[in-house]
């Protein structure tokens, strides 16, 4: 942005002086104070939880914002295995992998039948998928948790593995569908043609043809797996088996009662920092893909 | 080329929707019933009991308090969110100093758990060790509130924290929207002799109008639930002065056994969600821009 282009429009606003140029340089000036205390705003309290996780008890007491005199390597240690970090990220990948493999693959799958092959119910079973966005999850949560206990399923993996992945249809379905209809057909007609069956065009043309698709729905489907609180809250009250999001919350709750600050700090920096290396080197990719659902929607 | 298309059509979609009926559409239908009973126990079943559920939530004042929480995050989370959210958007697009580092450090707060953040923050509001009192106290404030633990600060707090982690999102889907804005509007304008201000509101707003929409109905739905946060954070306390309509629909289901009134909530706060969305996409309906 140039003074030109947003210089004021003459006899409009300028009473403030006949010195339009220092008027802009100073307004320019506020406003990228702005934004870098914005940044300040959302950096600081994660990098003070980052260095306050080396310091000791009576440090994080009695001198919350000092940098740590010696680093308490120990106190990494403690999260992991005394406050079972390590249990809860083990437990975390045991449900959310297998989700996220189901559902990009179940999806694409639907997805791509509901793009492509025309047959009465096509539009109505798209709708059905449709209508699940509709509903806020916490409305089927009761009759989830019954329906789930009565197939024995409480407290397994596999059965949460199948709630996420049941509850993540309606979107990955309608992305990948308008995916796969802005795929040219020539390709899949060429296919057919030169012998190929239907499974080897949905499985050596279509789903390569994808991939930039299913990279999108993966990303968001991942860091919405990962981040969930609501459904293992209820499916998975067994707390050797709790996911990262419980495993925490309940380590916050325990700290009323036990003492130990430091650990648990160290516990959420623990949890930020895959999080803080996968963002800085896939950020683009993940602005793209959280953001998909906003912009095609 | 569609010759057998029926070999391919049911074992591609047979799956998907034997998961997707059993574990989303039957507990939504049977959650609709389950609202009209009176269910406590797990031995004995639900029994019909019309919308007394209902009727009973209308004297219930936990209810109206938890939906007057709600309320005050309905109003709070769109004004500040969508507000900063377009400030730095716009600002952004005009291409500043360190522009990548600001929509890449604003954005982050978003991949971290809701969860992660509860806890963060309830750190940074702690009376004891928390960053934010302490800084007050250095610059002379003596007795900063207890905020997460006084009934006219916690609403606030919490709220905050839900603006700070949404503001990268809300403004990386404005940026996307305001660079699709054909450049020759803005020279256009330019030329007029219209100001950076002009500009905005008369050029960027009504191009963005309906991304903006989204946004707000996007928020508003958040404004609804407010269930991980809220249980993070002050487990709706204190004395239920957070409370939200999720976190008691929440407690009575699963702590007071009473399923089929938790279910019934469940249901209200799906309808009120409903109809929100509805009045306001009346509401915010414009003819659509042509370019």
């Amino acid at each position: 942005m140039t003074t030109e282009t947003f210089k004021p429009r003459k006899n409009e606003d300028d009473s403030t002086g006949n010195q339009p140029d220092i008027g802009a340089f100073i307004s320019k000036s506020v406003l990228n104070i702005v934004l870098a205390i914005w940044a300040v705003v959302v950096i600081f309290p994660m990098a003070w939880l980052l260095y306050s996780s080396f310091k000791t008890d009576k440090e994080i007491f009695f001198s919350p914002w000092a940098l740590p005199a010696a680093p308490q390597w120990d106190n990494f240690s403690r999260a992991w295995t005394e406050a079972h970090i390590g249990d809860y990220f083990l437990n975390s990948f045991l449900v959310v992998l297998p989700a996220l493999f189901l559902i990009v693959f179940l999806s694409a799958m639907a997805a791509y039948v509901l793009a492509r092959f025309p047959f009465p119910g096509n539009r109505f079973i798209f709708y059905l998928f449709m209508a699940g966005m509709l509903f806020p999850v916490f409305m089927a949560l009761i009759p989830l948790f019954f329906l789930v206990r009565t197939l024995g399923m409480l407290n397994t993996y596999h059965g949460l593995v199948l709630v996420y992945v049941a509850y993540s249809f309606p979107f990955s379905v309608f992305f990948l569908t308008g995916f796969f209809k802005s795929l040219p057909s020539e390709l899949h007609e060429a296919a057919i043609i030169d012998g190929a069956n239907q499974y080897q065009v949905f499985f050596k043309i279509m789903l390569p043809l994808a991939q930039p698709g299913l990279i999108s729905i993966g990303i968001f489907n991942f860091l919405g797996m990962w981040n969930q609180y609501l459904l293992p809250v209820v499916l998975m009250t067994d707390s050797k088996r709790y996911l990262l999001t419980q495993g925490l919350a309940f380590m916050l709750h325990q700290q009323y009662y036990k003492n130990d600050w430091s650990g648990l700090f160290a516990a959420v920096s623990l949890i930020m920092i895959p999080s803080l290396i996968v963002y800085v080197i896939f950020q683009g990719q993940i602005q793209k893909g959280i953001t998909v659902g906003a912009l095609k929607g | 080329m569609y010759r057998n298309k029926y070999r391919v059509i049911i074992p591609f979609l047979f799956p998907s929707l034997l998961i997707y009926l059993t574990f989303v559409i039957y507990p939504y239908l049977r959650a609709m019933y389950i609202s009209l009973t009176r269910w406590r126990g797990l031995a004995k079943p639900p029994e019909f009991i019309g919308l007394a559920n209902f009727a009973k939530m209308m004297q219930d004042e936990y209810f109206w308090n938890a939906l007057g929480n709600n309320g005050v995050y309905m109003i709070m989370l769109p004004v500040f969110t969508i507000g900063l959210a377009l400030f730095f958007a716009f600002l952004l697009t005009q291409g500043v100093p360190f522009g990548k580092f600001y929509r890449v450090s604003y954005f982050f707060p978003q991949v971290m758990s809701i969860v992660a953040i509860g806890v963060l923050w309830s750190f940074v509001y702690h009376p004891l060790i928390g960053m934010l009192n302490s800084l007050l106290q250095s610059i002379g404030i003596n007795e900063p509130p207890v905020w997460l633990g006084n009934p006219d600060t916690v609403l606030g707090a919490v709220g905050s924290v839900m603006i700070w982690q949404a503001i990268g999102f809300f403004m990386i889907m404005f940026i996307a929207s305001m660079e699709a804005v054909p450049d020759g509007l803005y020279e256009a304008a330019r030329i007029d002799g219209a100001t950076g201000w002009h500009i905005f509101w008369h050029i960027t707003i009504p191009m963005i109008w309906e991304t903006l929409q989204t946004a707000i109905i996007f928020i508003l739905i958040g404004a609804a639930n407010m269930f991980a946060i809220t249980q993070t954070m002050t487990m709706g306390g204190p004395s239920r002065s957070s409370e939200v309509l999720s976190t008691y629909l929440y407690d009575e289901a699963f702590l007071n056994s009473e399923f089929g009134y938790g279910t019934a909530v469940a249901v209200a706060l799906f309808v009120i969600i409903f109809l929100i969305s509805v009045v306001l996409q009346r509401l915010m309906k414009r003819d659509t821009l042509e370019y």
